[in-house]
């Protein structure tokens, strides 16, 4: 390797403050990459972007008030949940409707909240992180996300396996589906409160469903899956610091742009190779 | 009514007197008087809504019984249909057969090497040992339908109730299946098989009829065209046919959500 090229590769690194995004982004990555296998088959998207942008007022309302920004997610993460289940009940409304317009009135409190003269500087870093400025406890939390997704989806995995791949049937099986269900969302809220300091509001979802899909590409086991899942989810954490300190571009955004732009190049490869494979085995028609 | 009583006699797993299913304490299915046997095939048919999927739910012990009497004498395993099941999942047969183990298991515990080799075993029974490793979603109809009959294996439960397991099977994929049925009843089972094919039923000797109530349980000589028609309402018509004469079919049941 040319000193050069190590010099780039390891230029970036040379601040702790860098060093720290790495391994917040890394921690990240890994917790994020094997949840959102999940998330994916259990059609959970959806959900993780909105509970992550209904529980911005939480965030902004702790800030305000000078309290740990994790019990104002914890808090705005609640009154979502409830806001959601009540607007599901409300007659002649359909459940994305509802869900809908709870996290788009919510969304709109927390940006309200923010841009009030009281609010602390800072409506950007909650919005679009600011993994730059981790402290340790954002990196103990992050480790402890590891921690906790990783034993609490090894633990479930065979269960989560039965109810994803047929959920009417599982109770005959002896695995009651609402237990498995209230795991992978106490996982999810978990993974969104710590994740969203570091990765922002708006780009949290990016980590939980981009390495996901990307994964699923190219993989055909869920064990497979869930470790590609994590890699690329880490390694695309990695590049889009890169891109961050070369490009000088906002770091979560270069680090959801880069998820995104590995899932797109995995995706068109996948289908070009498909495309030539097909008319390689053509017969040829005269 | 009758009783024609089971064709085999072997010992009882199950025995319902006056039983009544359904759901929130509202009765969608009446007067099941039904006694199940080792070595039994029971046909179970009925026009669709007609209270067999709420019949196997009371079974298996997930919807209380809402009036009369139900026996257990066995273990419930259940075969769904395979169409249900999700196929872009990623599992291989091996996978979806070893889940029937998870009932036997601590929630924290995942299956151990000897419910995987189980598992094995109990795809070879099914004639699957070359296909364990596929992913199942690029099984055909048929064999997804035998993984899901390897899966009740492992459960080893001695009562298999199987939802409409011949739907979209074709005649060679239905004639195995057919095949490993008729093994499993010589094995000491007691099979429940929900159908819409009332040759079939008449073929395996014990039928019972639903629809909203219990219509008939017997012998295949129960079979009357009375019985089918209350059974399918007017769902009936004469085929003539080259081979057999005129006899009365029971037209393609529609699949709804269940």
């Amino acid at each position: 390797m040319s000193l050069a090229l190590l010099h780039w590769l390891t230029d970036p690194w040379a601040e702790a403050l860098t060093r720290r995004a790495l391994l917040e982004v890394v921690l990240l990555g890994v917790s994020g990459g094997a949840l959102g296998c999940w998330l994916l088959f259990f059609n959970l998207a959806y959900s993780a972007e909105s509970l992550a942008h209904a529980l911005l007022p939480g965030l902004v309302g702790a800030a305000l008030l000078g309290l740990p920004l994790l019990l104002g997610g914890a808090a705005g993460l609640l009154v979502a949940a409830v806001a959601v289940a009540v607007a599901g009940r409300i007659p002649g409304l359909d459940r994305d409707t509802a869900v809908a317009v709870v996290v788009t009135g919510l969304f709109g409190l927390g940006v309200l909240l923010a841009l009030s003269p009281d609010t602390p500087a800072g409506l950007q870093g909650l919005l679009f992180g600011d993994v730059l400025g981790v402290s340790d406890g954002d990196l103990l939390l992050a480790s402890g996300l590891v921690l906790v997704v990783l034993v609490g989806l090894s633990l479930a995995h065979t269960r989560l396996l039965v109810v994803g791949f047929d959920r009417l049937s599982a109770p005959g099986l002896g695995v009651r589906p609402l237990a498995v269900d209230v795991t992978l969302l106490v996982l999810l809220a978990a993974a969104l409160l710590v994740a969203v300091q570091g990765l922002g509001n708006l780009l949290v979802v990016a980590v939980l469903m981009a390495p996901a899909s990307t994964a699923r590409l190219v993989t055909r086991r869920m064990g497979p899956m869930m470790l590609a899942s994590g890699l690329i989810a880490v390694g695309s954490a990695a590049g889009g610091l890169y891109l961050s300190f070369y490009a000088g571009t906002a770091a979560g955004a270069s680090i959801a742009g880069m998820l995104v732009a590995v899932y797109v190049v995995i995706a068109a490869g996948g289908g070009a190779a498909g495309a030539l494979r097909r008319a390689l085995t053509r017969p040829a028609t005269a | 009514m009758p009783d024609h009583g089971p064709v085999s006699g072997g010992d009882v797993l199950l025995r319902a007197q006056g039983l009544d299913c359904g759901y929130a304490g509202r009765a969608v299915l009446t007067g099941v008087e039904l006694t199940l046997r080792a070595g039994d095939r029971v046909a179970v048919l009925g026009p669709n809504g007609g209270g067999k999927t709420t019949l196997f739910r009371t079974l298996l012990g997930e919807l209380d019984p809402l009036g009369g009497t139900l026996a257990l004498h066995e273990r419930c395993a259940v075969v769904p249909q395979t169409e249900r099941s999700r196929l872009d999942f990623p599992v291989s047969a091996t996978d979806v057969a070893v889940m029937g183990a998870v009932s036997r298991l601590p929630w924290w515990r995942r299956p151990s090497r000897a419910d995987r080799r189980l598992a094995r075993e109990a795809l070879g029974q099914v004639g699957l040992s070359e296909h364990a490793d596929r992913t199942f979603g690029d099984l055909s109809g048929g064999q997804r339908q035998r993984v899901l009959v390897a899966r009740a294996l492992v459960q080893d439960a001695p009562i298999v109730l199987l939802d409409e397991p011949f739907t979209g099977l074709d005649a060679v994929s239905a004639e195995q299946l057919e095949r490993l049925l008729l093994s499993l009843a010589d094995g000491g089972r007691g099979l429940l098989i929900a159908t819409h094919d009332v040759e079939q039923a008449r073929r395996w000797g014990t039928v019972l009829c639903l629809n909203k109530r219990q219509i008939a349980f017997g012998g295949a000589d129960v079979l009357t065209r009375g019985v089918l028609e209350a059974t399918y309402g007017g769902e009936i018509v004469n085929v003539d046919c080259a081979v057999h004469g005129g006899h009365p079919v029971v037209l393609p049941a529609h699949h709804h959500e269940h």
